[in-house]
């Protein structure tokens, strides 16, 4: 469990970390926190010749409101993201789902942006930014900055659209008003484990209807999955007070669970993912009407 | 002293990160080993290409089975049943491959980096075979003719062998003339998953030759260091006084930890053969692939029963999953399961047939609580499973079939570990009374039964245990007390973390009326003492603890001896107090003993007729095991929607005879219960049909955490004490364990009401969604038309 031979470089600025990924890109590898990416070496799984370490490249860190936009900088840790104020449905979604992410240790070292270069299709934040239809804002040597919306950015497992000499740098996502009801419900068998299915929502809801719905699933595909289907069952329907128990949320769950078509693995088959989805979907939609 | 909560006399130098683990000592000039494993769960080696590795600069050496192939198989410790021999384990694979890990070449290299370069580049060729995963229907062949040569040179007969390496069968009774007569027949099929205890601190260790006195230092022992060294000398060549084993701490044992591996044998090989010194540490992934599994078992029981609910007859078939090769523990597993399935019970009739079965995965040996934790869950949803035919309260029906008080000691005419199976005492009535009042169990059932009521999966079970401990023959201890008046006890003792330093002492401190800061251990060094049979079936307190009693009960009685003299005193006016021997109720008067101890300077000593020194040996000697025993108690709450089950409450009622310290009695309890609860519900190591493992890091392999532990309540009480031991202690390091996935199943049971639902182990989830999403059945599957 000893990583092969690598060579560390540590930039300390943008144009640097962009000239060091313009000049091998193949053979480099972007260090944020390294909870995935040390991991992966140390299994030998992932073998970079170059390791290119931004932990000291200033303005890549934190969050910032423009507009009606809230940007996070790549390197934002988990847990400043879970440590965020704001009473708004956005930051309330987002520190509820960073709650999920892994034990402190990792909350506390993890990224942002690693999780969603990383793109595992169980990750919280891989989750959220395909449901918020997010703007991942990434910058190379050749091609300058460029933006890729979330539902082109995720491949498949560990594969992004980002070429191999870009960094990603920031990312947008949508602030979300009043009228909008986020929850985010995860399934593990253990407190901190990646999720085995998670399900996170947003309805917009005006005078107790639906008018806008996002449904998007982890767990059941190759990368974050949007659920139309469900989506569909949501919008114009009007919302229950007791959601949890009401045919519109099962009709959505069912919905959900006839759509997907879930891997079976060693964590559950694909029937049993499918009933995940179901008490998952109920369960972050009720979270976003209780509030 | 003896009985109080002290604080562990060990933790000091762990808390401040001062201890000495394996992976803690290096030594100058050392190599690396790297083992380079089957990537394959069956097959035959076509060819091994060590060129590139050793090409490689760096690299000391590179060996295959054929560098080796004068060592012998690894050799039995425990419970070495004949027909096992053929089965053991070369050092290396040795033309065929049967695990997913099995070490096939060991690379030696100036770094750990480089040696895992080195080992990528050793190319093995393997051509598949098919593996075998489920070892539990008719025997498959196994070992041809050639193999059974090489590896059990007496037992060879130009045959093969099938995968059955050991059947074991134990009767008393008439079970079918109880069975022909019973008014009723259950019956259950059930299975234990293949998890094992998994230490914080993986395997590891070092050797060197000491130039100086030509003695090889190996370190990183664990458990059983005096046993190993002798395996050890034996297998490179040298007389055991020529090897030293030396134990650091060690963190954690259960079982698996310790016992000899391949690579034990490999690196102290390689420090003579190379004249250097090696090391080698595993990491986890080796560790969850090629250290001992455990459990891994099939149940086929059936009970007759009378009228009233008395159990007349248990008789049946399990099937002990072993893995590719029968290591160190030989049929130690099975044999324990077969001896101690009856439990509690009275049980006029009994017979089982057990079949130790190999399989292409990762060798499987003991641990805590081995046998009895596959056969107490087992036996308990067999009882269930009756009370619930029968219309009893589970409850009700355990305690009709319990062995009375009055009836201690029981004897079965059947043998465990070699031998004689006497429940020495014991009241398992008045413990279950006790249970009822303490925590308040009648509360708690109405509670549970008014969530249910409420719509909740809420529930409660029970599982009953009797443990065993204090597995003889033999232990030895030396008290000396030094010319500053403070005892150096040396044994042979091992510790794996179990607070063995602090019980030792207590008992020192409590005869010699000592404080613990006075008294220091010595264990685990094969240079201080000359013979232990280690830390292992939850021996140590019983036998060394005893042995050290009779020891310090010398030096005291010495002590004593010889101030009177002194003092030109009768001995009956002396008393020991605080380290002091003095007239009776006259401190300041009298001899400290450091005084004594100077009084026994040799020359002093041969002048009053005494040996040298204010030192005595004390042995303990054993020929039967003392049998603790237990309850568990669980509530469980599951989710509907994900079948997720919550442990709620966990309530241990236990009786260990004598409590030597009730605060690490509660500490082995509950470390023991969240094993058994990882092992109920989340650890497994599962295999893919081709013999591939499924769980080979802490992603896969679920190791329960703080989050998953429930609220714990532990009663320890003494109303058995051993009449086998003056200390009237039992062991405590194992029924925290026994029967936790037992009274975990029967909770799940109660609370989707639908008895007999649980049949195997861990409870994952989608197992209990499953059983929801199915029509429910009141009426019990266990019930068979008579
Ligand atoms: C025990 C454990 C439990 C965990 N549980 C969870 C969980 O429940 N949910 C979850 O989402 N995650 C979990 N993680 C993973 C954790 O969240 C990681 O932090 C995250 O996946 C990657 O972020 P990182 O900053 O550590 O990235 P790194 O590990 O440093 O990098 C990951 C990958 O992203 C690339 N990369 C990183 N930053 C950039 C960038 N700016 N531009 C281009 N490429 C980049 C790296 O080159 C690498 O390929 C867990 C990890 C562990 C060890």
């Amino acid at each position: 469990m000893k990583p092969s031979s690598f060579e560390y470089v540590r930039p300390e600025s943008l144009a640097e970390t962009l000239d060091l990924l313009h000049q091998d890109p193949e053979e480099s590898k972007v260090l944020a926190g390294g909870q995935s990416l040390v991991p992966m070496m140390n299994f030998r799984l992932a073998r970079p010749s170059r390791l290119i370490d931004i932990n000291r490249v200033p303005g890549l860190a934190g969050t910032r409101v423009e507009g009606d936009r809230l940007v996070i900088g790549t390197r934002t840790r988990h847990l400043a993201v879970q440590n965020m104020s704001g009473a708004d449905p956005l930051a309330r979604l987002l520190r509820s789902a960073a709650a999920h992410v892994g034990h402190l240790p990792i909350r506390t070292r993890g990224t942002f942006g690693g999780s969603l270069a990383h793109s595992d299709a169980a990750s919280e934040w891989c989750l959220i930014a395909r449901l918020l239809d997010a703007t991942m804002v990434v910058e190379s040597r050749a091609r300058g900055r460029r933006e890729i919306p979330a539902a082109d950015f995720f491949l498949s497992i560990f594969t992004t659209a980002m070429e191999p000499d870009e960094l990603l740098v920031e990312v947008s996502l949508p602030r979300l008003g009043d009228e909008h009801r986020t929850g985010f419900a995860e399934f593990a068998r253990r407190a901190g484990d990646f999720a085995i299915v998670a399900v996170t929502t947003d309805l917009a809801v005006e005078k107790g209807v639906v008018t806008h719905a996002r449904v998007c699933i982890g767990g059941v595909a190759d990368t974050p999955f949007r659920s139309g289907a469900a989506e569909a069952t949501l919008v114009g329907q009007r919302l229950d007070d007791d959601i949890a128990t009401s045919p519109l949320a099962r009709a959505a769950a069912e919905a959900a669970a006839s759509e997907v078509d879930p891997p079976s693995d060693a964590h559950g088959d694909a029937p049993y993912r499918r009933d995940l989805v179901r008490a998952m979907l109920t369960s972050s939609l009720a979270q976003g009407v209780a509030r | 002293m003896i009985g109080e909560s002290l604080q562990r006399v060990e933790d000091p130098v762990l808390l401040r990160g001062q201890g000495r683990f394996a992976a803690d000592v290096t030594l100058p000039g050392q190599l690396h080993m790297r083992v380079v494993r089957s990537p394959v769960a069956h097959g035959r080696i076509r060819s091994i290409d060590t060129s590139a590795a050793r090409a490689l600069p760096g690299v000391a050496a590179v060996w295959t089975h054929d560098d080796i192939a004068d060592l012998p198989p690894i050799a039995f410790r425990l419970t070495p049943i004949e027909s096992m021999l053929p089965y053991r384990q070369p050092v290396l694979a040795r033309g065929r491959v049967r695990y997913v890990g099995e070490p096939v070449a060991v690379v030696f290299a100036e770094s750990e980096y480089l040696a895992e370069d080195a080992a990528e580049l050793v190319d093995v060729e393997v051509e598949a075979l098919p593996a075998t995963v489920d070892p539990t229907g008719e025997p498959t062949p196994w070992l041809d003719a050639e193999e059974v040569a090489w590896t059990a040179v007496e037992a060879a007969d130009g045959a093969g062998r099938d995968n059955e390496s050991a059947t074991i069968h134990l009767e008393y009774g008439d079970p079918d003339a109880a069975f022909a007569a019973a008014a009723h027949v259950f019956d259950v099929d059930v299975r234990v998953g293949r998890h094992s205890g998994v230490p914080m601190e993986c395997r590891g260790g070092s050797a060197h030759v000491d130039a100086a006195t030509g003695v090889l230092m190996v370190n990183g022992a664990a458990k059983v260091p005096f046993w190993n060294r002798d395996a050890i000398a034996q297998m490179v060549g040298r007389s055991p006084h020529e090897v030293q084993l030396i134990e650091g701490h060690v963190g954690g044992g259960f079982g698996p930890r310790g016992e000899l591996y391949p690579e034990d044998v490999l690196v102290p090989l390689a420090t003579i053969r190379l004249g250097r010194p090696v090391r080698w540490v595993e990491d986890r992934q080796e560790h969850l692939t090629t250290c001992n599994h455990s459990r891994d078992q099939r149940h086929r029981l059936r009970a007759a029963v009378d009228e009233t609910g008395l159990i007349t007859a248990l008789d049946g078939e399990f099937w002990a999953d072993q893995g590719a090769y029968v290591r160190t523990h030989g049929a130690t597993v099975a044999g324990l399961t077969a001896s101690m399935l009856p439990g509690p019970y009275l049980l006029p009739s009994y017979r089982i047939t057990g079949h130790v079965r190999m399989s292409n995965k990762t060798p499987a040996g003991t641990y805590r609580s081995p046998g009895r934790y596959e056969g107490t869950f087992a036996r308990e949803r067999l009882i269930d499973a009756i009370a619930n035919g029968l219309g009893l309260d589970r409850i009700e029906l355990r305690r009709r079939n319990f062995i009375p008080a009055d009836a201690m000691p029981y004897r079965r005419p059947i043998l465990a570990m070699g031998t004689e199976l006497v429940y020495d005492s014991g009241d398992y009535a008045l413990l279950m009374d006790r249970m009822e009042e303490t925590f308040d169990l009648p509360t708690l059932r109405e509670e549970v039964a008014a969530r249910r009521e409420a719509g909740e999966l809420v529930g409660i079970g029970y599982g009953w245990f009797v443990e065993k401990s204090g597995l003889g023959p033999s232990e030895g201890a030396r008290v000396m007390v030094d010319t500053g008046g403070s005892a150096l006890v040396t044994t042979g003792a091992s510790s794996v973390g179990q607070g063995v330093d602090t019980v030792l002492s207590q008992v020192v401190g409590e005869v010699l009326d000592l404080d613990l800061d006075r008294i220091r251990t010595v264990r685990g060094q094969t240079e201080h003492f000359n013979y232990g049979r280690g830390a292992f079936a939850t021996r140590q307190s019983v036998m060394v603890g005893n042995a050290v009693l009779e020891s310090a009960l010398a030096v005291r009685a010495k002590a004593l001896r010889v101030a009177a003299h002194h003092l030109e005193i009768d001995e009956a006016d002396l008393e020991l107090v605080r380290g002091r021997v003095q007239v009776v109720g006259t401190p300041g008067t009298g001899l400290g003993l450091g005084e004594i101890a100077a009084l026994l300077e040799p020359h002093r000593a041969k002048a009053i007729g005494e040996e040298p020194g204010l030192t005595c040996d004390g042995w303990f000697h054993s020929d039967h095991m003392t049998y603790p025993y237990g309850v568990h108690v669980a509530v469980v709450q599951i989710d509907r929607g994900t079948g997720k089950p919550t442990l709620e409450r966990f309530l241990v009622g236990y009786d260990v005879g004598k409590a030597l310290n009730h605060l690490l009695v509660e500490g082995q309890i509950t470390g023991g219960a969240a094993q058994g609860i990882g092992g109920a519900l989340y650890e497994e190591f599962r295999y893919a049909e081709d013999g591939q493992p499924q769980a080979t890091t802490f992603m896969d392999y679920l190791m329960p955490t703080m989050a998953e532990m429930p609220e714990f309540g532990v009663l320890v009480t003494e109303d058995a004490p051993s009449p086998l031991n003056p200390l009237g202690v039992k062991g405590a390091g194992e029924g925290g364990t026994t029967a936790t996935a037992a009274a975990i199943a029967s909770a799940v049971d109660d609370a989707l009401s639908r008895p007999g639902s649980v049949t195997q182990t861990p409870i994952r989830p989608d197992l209990i969604r499953q059983l929801i999403s199915e029509p429910g059945h009141e009426q019990s599957p266990n019930q068979k038309e008579h």
